[in-house]
């Protein structure tokens, strides 16, 4: 005879409010088999757990509703309650009356009338619970980290340095991400190359990491402990095994003019290139779009200077397979190109660049060697207007967010413009400074009061071109809303940051969510910031939203934690809520059929045959088996399975059906 | 092929010579624009400026009209007349309260069905093919497109074109063998209805669009609309005073270009009624361009 | 949606939302509009800050913003909304707000020629049915006592051939009547 305890929280107000607990309480006390019932106002807090434990022990029970919030809030927190008192934590269940009650309600007797169905369910649900055991799974003690930008190497550096072996994938012929880009970082100004160069190399030279360039990942399968993960190395049309670095071909390819990519589109590179000085790996790729060889048949210039041999024409991407136990997503952000503003000009105006554009000029090994110069025709520019919030917060170019790092890095831009052209003038249209952060305003102040930044609080209108002048049109809200036209020389826009390119495909290799913009997205906003909704799946740095520097190391040093926990025993502990094909006695030995509609449906190809055979080894009946570590109990099999073989534990048929006839006959 | 036509006021008053240049382009094009019957003014600036619902009636009744005389396109010259009509057809189909209000006003039913053409939309779809075949010269001259406000905002609605360097008059002008320029002040505001009421502001808004247009080379503006046209045409005086200088840069209508390249005579197109002379002359011969035939050879072969 | 815990909004800004559904407090006051409007510096609040003062909804700014210049200055040249970030469709409410002002006798003295001048037009109309440019200018004159300036125009519009001496009257101009008296008639007096 089943002796069930239900537990009503108030959770506070947050249930009490609404809902009428302590009347729940007492009709639930009066459903069969419901041996005592109890409402009580934090039933997480310790003495309310102590409670439910207690009452396990004292009345005997069998299995417990705690009707309160979600499942994913605090079932953990009941069902270890339930271990402590000697019973099977999978005889708890959880009655949501607040989600789907008190928050979503008015306060009435319909809401409590709810609150009862959803307990009433539950008891009866719980009533034929079986007591499960949870599954234990090998841990490959190897991560995967997609994206070699500073996120990328901090939690490489981190998880390697904890012991353990990782595997970079970066889709660049060098890692370094934006902040190799970066000529000096706010709020201190220190050189990014200085102090990103060092790292970059520790990556190259630490024994537990195997680095990837040039790669990207062509296919994840398998669960946290143990995914089995494709790379496609792209043909670099060089073997790095003999390449020496010494750079010979680079000088000598013909194909001179094609736009450099690091740098924007300001210099030009050949078509075999190795991205900066600084790259690692120090290899170069051919471009083969651009390579006269592989567009004329001819050439080959690059290979006859090729002092070690290593230039390989006829190479092909590599399909290279590794098993990890977990992987840390770093693959960043982008930020919006000109092109993305109407009303100013498409991007037809040589003189407006984006902030990226402003970085590589102020940079000392960028296309202008540190000095600022107007693209059109390389004049030192007197006037220089920068916009923030250019494509932010602006729901009607469809990004309604703050792109977080601009007015940091406006502010930055203002003051080495000062610093490169002493007579010049900046001025900034801005909305807002938002410069929350350790040293931060006081950055911005030493933009305003020491190199005499002209902030001016209001958007830019339009801004044209006229006698080789920008001419802005903004407005000062300080200033009775006034109409403000600078005659600029050069315009930066400070763009927004976006989803990097490929995140949505790469997402969904990964099975794991994103927002929409593209971000990806966090388990929890505010506690579990660097976990995916996939166990064994993290996330770092600016591919989550924009993020600066500090943000995104600490972001990566905190998936390093995590998973340096995971790795941290070999064995890992799963909840057992998996399907399974029932068994019954000979001649039949199952329900199942053989027909294995289950097999293509599964999404974690879980499903396997099993053949029964007799003593002499004569083939009897093929029936579906289920592989409990690669089952998630997803349940799609379930659905399928024409003669009703498959269940899965926690959540059979008959539970299911027992919860909507409780609903039914309320 | 017929099709229906609004002339609105100003074409049959003020702007008559945009009228007689669509009439005598559409004539040599062998294309007939039969006029809504009993047709009404559409209310213009001011019956929004003052009342809603007459400014939603007044081209309602138009609309009623042209598809009771069972018109299914109607071609609306008028970029002020186009702009009402077409945000009158959006609000009545969006909202339902209001369409039935306007059609107990009007004492008729308006259904709906009709496909509004600005007469940039009226030139891409039954004129440009037909240039090729009929032009006797190019427009060989620099010419600044000019849009104004009516042809692309509001642009949730009309969907016309984009809001900011909108290009569809460009591309006909260059079909007419014009150097189309690019400039700032495509789709400033000209003043609009302003012009009698608020003079000076027009002048000011007018003149700046003259200035930049001039200052870049170009030796016309070209329009789309009555009052665009009107405004820098006729307060040229205004803008004058604005810039402190004279500029005799003339504002002529698109139709009157396709006309100029159809070889139609310069009077029928109205080029006598403006204020400030339209000059444009010496225009270049128009040979119609071989078209390579490559095609035969490889048909002979095979 | 509106939120059940706000009781009816009797502000001016609430009767703005109510009946053209423009909300201001989307206004993030970026002045882009302000940036970009052709006359603001003819107004005396520039579209944004008109907006601004709609947003505190103190009295003393709702007073300021009826008998405001700036809503008769407007050309609905929708050039602020077709900007504007948080897509603020100004016209509209200032369309409203001009209709409120009327009906207030709040209308701005300097803003008198304007309103003269879409009345006359509008009279026009009721009487024929279309645009009589030559009635229009006779009567916008006599009503704004400024005879001067177009005066000068007329001659050489009629030598162009742009002025017709005769109005154009439609048919059905019972229809015509109809729909002024259902809708401008009935509401203004
Ligand atoms: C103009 C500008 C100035 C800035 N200035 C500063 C500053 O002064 N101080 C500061 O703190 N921050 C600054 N930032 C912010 C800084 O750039 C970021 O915080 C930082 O780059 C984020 O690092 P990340 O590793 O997350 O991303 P990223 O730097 O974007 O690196 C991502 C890496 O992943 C790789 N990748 C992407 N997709 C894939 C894929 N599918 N497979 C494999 N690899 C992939 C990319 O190639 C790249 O190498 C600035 C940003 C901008 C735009
Ligand atoms: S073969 Fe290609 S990469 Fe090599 S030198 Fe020639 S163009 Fe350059
Ligand atoms: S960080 Fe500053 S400039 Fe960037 S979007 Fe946010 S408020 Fe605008
Ligand atoms: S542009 Fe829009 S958000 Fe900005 S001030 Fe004007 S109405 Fe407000
Ligand atoms: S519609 Fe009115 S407020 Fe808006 S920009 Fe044009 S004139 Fe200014």
């Amino acid at each position: 005879m089943a002796r069930i305890g239900v537990f009503i929280c108030h959770c506070g107000e947050n249930i009490s409010a609404t809902v009428d607990c302590p009347k729940v309480s007492e009709v639930a006390a009066k459903f069969p088999g419901v041996a005592y019932s109890v409402d009580y106002k934090y039933m997480c807090s310790d003495p309310g757990q102590s409670l439910v434990v207690n009452a396990i022990k004292e009345h005997k029970l069998t299995g417990i509703v705690v009707s309160a919030c979600s499942p994913r809030m605090h079932e953990p927190t009941f069902r270890r309650a339930c271990a402590e008192a000697g019973l099977n934590p999978y005889l708890c269940e959880m009655a949501n009356i607040r989600e789907h009650c008190s928050w979503v309600h008015e306060k009435g007797d319909r809401t409590d009338q709810k609150a009862i169905d959803v307990v009433r369910m539950m008891v009866e649900k719980v009533k034929r619970n079986n007591a499960l055991m949870s599954i234990k799974v090998p841990v490959t003690k190897t991560a995967l980290v997609i994206g070699g930008g500073v996120a990328g190497i901090q939690a490489a550096l981190d998880i390697a340095n904890a012991g353990h072996k990782v595997v970079m994938v970066e889709r660049e012929p060098s890692i370094g991400g934006h902040m190799s880009q970066l000529s000096e970082t706010f709020p201190t100004l220190d050189c990014s190359q200085c102090i990103l160069t060092p790292r970059m190399v520790e990556v190259a030279q630490n024994p537990n990491i195997t680095l990837y360039t040039y790669a990207e990942v062509e296919s994840v399968e398998g669960f946290v402990g143990n995914f089995n993960v494709k790379i496609r190395k792209k043909a670099k049309s060089i073997d790095e095994t003999l390449c020496n670095g010494c750079g010979m071909c680079t000088t000598k390819c013909p194909q001179k003019k094609i736009p450099n990519e690091f740098e924007l589109g300001m210099g030009n590179r050949p078509a075999i290139y190795v991205p900066f000085p600084q790259a690692v790996p120090n290899v170069p790729v051919i471009d083969r779009l651009n390579c006269t060889y592989y567009k004329n048949g001819k050439c080959k210039i690059c290979e006859k200077f090729c002092q070690p041999k290593a230039i390989r024409f006829d190479q092909e991407d590599e399909i290279i397979e590794v098993a990890v136990g977990a992987i840390s997503i770093c693959t960043g952000f982008d930020v919006k190109k000109t092109d993305f503003f109407p009303e100013y000009g498409y991007g037809k105006h040589k003189d407006i660049i984006d902030g990226l554009q402003f970085e590589r000029m102020a940079s000392a090994s960028g296309p202008t060697l540190g000095a600022i110069r107007r693209p059109s025709d390389g004049a030192e520019p007197k006037k220089i207007v920068f916009v923030a919030c250019a494509g932010s917060r602006d729901p009607a170019k469809g990004i309604e967010y703050c792109s977080k790092i601009c007015c940091m890095y406006t502010a930055k831009h203002a003051i080495l413009y000062k610093h490169k052209v002493h007579d010049g003038t900046a001025y900034i249209f801005y909305m807002d400074i938002r410069a929350a952060g350790k040293n931060y305003d006081e950055f911005t102040r030493r933009a305003i009061e020491e190199d005499n930044a002209q902030y001016i609080r209001g958007r830019v209108s339009s801004i044209y071109e006229r006698d080789g002048k920008l001419i802005v049109i903004g407005t000062d809200t300080l200033m009775n809303h006034e109409t403000v036209e600078i005659e600029a020389d050069m315009v930066v826009l400070a763009t927004a940051g976006v989803a990097n390119q490929g995140a949505e495909e790469l997402a969904q290799k990964l099975h794991v969510s994103y927002d929409q913009h593209r971000f990806f997205s966090e388990a929890h906003p505010k506690l579990k910031p660097v976990e995916t909704n996939t166990a064994g799946i993290y996330l770092a740095g600016a591919c989550q939203s924009p993020k600066d520097i500090p943000e995104s190391v600490a972001a990566a040093s905190g998936v390093a934690g995590k998973i340096s926990c995971l790795f941290s025993s070999s064995e890992l502990t799963r909840e057992p809520l998996i399907a399974f094909v029932d068994r019954i006695a000979a001649p039949d030995y199952s329900s199942c059929t053989g027909c294995f509609l289950c097999q293509p449906v599964c999404p974690y190809n879980a499903i396997e045959k099993e053949d029964i055979k007799d003593r002499a080894g004569n083939l009897i009946k093929s029936l579906a088996y289920i592989n409990p570590g690669l089952c998630q109990g997803c349940g799609t099999c379930v659905a399928i399975c024409k003669s009703k073989s498959i269940d899965i534990d926690g959540y059979t048929n008959q539970q299911m059906y027992s919860e909507v006839d409780a609903l039914l006959n309320s | 092929m017929k099709l229906g036509f609004y002339p609105g006021c100003s074409l049959e008053g003020a702007s008559r010579e945009y009228n007689e240049s669509v009439q005598a382009v559409a004539e040599k094009l062998g294309i007939e624009l039969v006029s809504i019957p009993d047709w009404n003014c559409c209310g213009a600036t001011a019956a929004h400026n003052l009342d809603k619902e007459l400014s939603l009636s007044l081209p309602a009744r138009n609309l009623a009209l042209a598809e009771e005389a069972g018109l299914t396109e109607l071609v609306v010259p008028c970029a002020a007349c186009y702009s009402r009509f077409t945000v009158t057809q959006h609000e009545l189909l969006h909202d339902n309260a209001m369409h039935k209000k306007v059609n107990e006003i009007i004492g008729k039913e308006y259904k709906g069905t009709l496909r509004i053409l600005n007469v940039i939309q009226f030139i891409e779809e039954y004129i440009i093919d037909k240039l090729e075949d009929n032009m006797k010269f190019e427009i060989n001259k620099k010419v600044a497109c000019y849009y104004g406000c009516l042809l692309v905002r509001p642009n949730k609605i009309l969907n016309f074109d984009r809001t900011e360097d909108p290009q569809t008059m460009d591309v006909v002008m260059k079909k007419l063998g014009a150097d189309s320029i690019d400039w700032a002040f495509k789709t400033e505001c000209c003043g609009a209805g302003f012009s009698v009421s608020f003079t000076e502001a027009v002048g000011r808004l007018s003149g700046k669009i003259i200035e930049d247009a001039s200052h870049r080379g170009a030796e016309a503006l070209v329009v789309a609309c009555p009052m665009c046209h009107s405004n820098l045409d006729m307060r040229r005086p205004a803008m004058d005073k604005y810039n402190g200088k004279k500029i005799d840069t003339p504002v002529i209508y698109i139709t009157q270009a396709i006309g100029l390249a159809l070889g139609i005579d310069r009077k029928k197109l109205g080029l006598n009624r403006h204020f400030v002379p339209v000059k444009l002359d010496n225009f270049k011969p128009y040979v119609k361009k071989e078209v390579v035939v490559e095609n035969t050879q490889i048909m002979e072969e095979i | 949606m509106s939120n059940p815990h706000h009781t009816e909004d009797n502000s001016l800004a609430g009767k703005v939302q109510k009946h053209t559904g423009v909300k201001v407090s989307r206004c993030y006051q970026c002045g882009k509009c302000s940036a970009g409007c052709p006359v603001s510096s003819d107004m005396d609040f520039p579209p944004s800050l008109l907006i601004r003062k709609l947003q505190t909804g103190f009295p003393k700014h709702e007073e300021e913003v009826l008998r405001s210049k700036s809503i008769w200055f407007c050309l609905t040249c929708e050039m602020c909304i077709a900007r504007c970030p948080m897509e603020v469709d100004i016209p509209p409410m200032i369309d409203y707000l001009r209709g409120e002002s009327m009906r207030l006798n709040k209308a701005n003295p300097a803003a008198k020629n304007i309103i003269r001048f879409h009345k006359a037009f509008l009279n026009s109309i009721q009487k024929t049915g279309r645009l009589y440019e030559m009635g229009l200018i006779v009567d916008y004159k006599s009503r704004s006592l400024n005879m001067v300036q177009d005066v000068v125009l007329a001659p050489s519009m009629f030598a162009k051939g742009k002025l017709k001496i005769l109005p154009e009257l439609i048919k059905d101009r019972k229809n015509i009547k109809q729909i002024f008296q259902k809708t401008l008639k009935n509401k203004h007096k």
